[in-house]
């Protein structure tokens, strides 16, 4: 009987001791994770003021720039003043009022001595140019419609973003997967 | 790179209309070596003219535009092409624009990495004449 109480106290000091050791590893395992998105973070601002785009990578999300880029491409862009706007320039633009990043190829150009530019768009896949997709009214782009101008790609990869956005359920799931994986996994 | 061109402007009511005929003969090669490396997988050739008018200091509008993807012949032999696109100016800055230069570039688009845009050597500068034309069918 002795020997059952000891070995009845050593068990509940054992799980004592787990549960202590599990607490202290669960709060390591959100501190961890609160430094890896606070990481992240910080790399993508760094990215926006290196680039001087408020969104320096985008993906393609129409096939209006066929063949060059595809669905899913993922651009890197750049968005420096200095650089002027030319013909033939890949550009990534915002509709006034609208959400969604447009990624079309400059057309034409007609600048002011003073810097003041406006300028129009086509896609390389459209038959016609973009002034059916302005507003009401506008014939030209202006500097403050662009996010900016694409540099590099990279193909396919920004597929996992659209399917996010078209399958919320997938997005879930990634989350999910992901915040487990921080907290289970041991350094 | 020669381009040899002919035009004319039209009266429209509110802006110039150009009119360019052209010639292009272009070798999209490095020397011996194509353009065309493991890593390149189209280019996209476009022939824009640059002028300055009254209205603006600096001006490019896109004439014409060509896919070539890999694989296809990069000699260029166009001839008599008109411009695809209406080559509208802001403005009435055509009529007697002695200056408008036409240069052939393309952006070089790769599987993946860098989109460098590049411009051909070898310009052309075309004059428009004084008058409008009214005559001429294009």
């Amino acid at each position: 009987r002795e020997e059952a109480a000891a070995a009845a106290m050593l068990s509940l000091d054992f799980l004592d001791d787990v549960r202590r050791m599990n607490k202290r590893q669960l709060y390591y395992q959100v501190l961890n994770f609160g430094m890896i998105v606070s990481s992240a973070l910080m790399i993508w601002k760094g990215l926006m003021v290196v680039t001087g785009s408020e969104s320096p990578i985008v993906v393609v999300l129409s096939g209006s720039m066929e063949p060059a880029f595809h669905r899913g491409d993922l651009l890197f862009l750049t968005n420096r003043i200095e650089d002027p706007i030319r013909v033939g320039e890949i550009v990534v633009f915002r509709i006034e009022g609208r959400e969604i990043p447009i990624v079309h190829r400059v057309i034409k150009i007609h600048e002011k001595q003073n810097g003041d530019i406006k300028f129009l768009t086509k896609g390389d896949n459209n038959a016609v140019d973009d002034r059916g997709l302005y507003k009401r009214g506008q014939h030209w782009l202006e500097k403050k419609d662009v996010v900016g101008r694409a540099r590099g790609f990279v193909p396919y990869i920004g597929i996992v973003t659209i399917l996010m956005n078209d399958y919320p359920k997938f997005k879930y799931a990634v989350l999910f997967l992901l915040g487990l994986f921080v907290l289970v996994h041991r350094e | 790179l020669r381009k040899n061109v002919e035009d004319f402007t039209g009266p429209r009511e509110r802006s110039d209309l150009g009119f360019v005929t052209f010639d292009i003969t272009a070798d999209i090669l490095n020397g011996k070596i194509s353009i065309f490396d493991w890593n390149v997988k189209q280019l996209f050739l476009y022939l824009s003219a640059e002028y300055s008018t009254k209205n603006n200091a600096l001006n490019q509008v896109v004439l014409w535009d060509k896919i070539m993807l890999r694989g296809d012949n990069p000699r260029l032999s166009l001839k008599d092409m008109k411009s695809k696109y209406f080559f509208f100016d802001d403005g009435n800055g055509l009529k007697g624009n002695r200056n408008i230069t036409l240069t052939l570039s393309w952006n070089v688009v790769p599987n993946a990495g860098i989109l460098p845009l590049v411009t051909g050597s070898g310009h052309v500068s075309v004059p428009f004449p004084d008058t409008y034309e009214t005559t001429k069918s294009y």
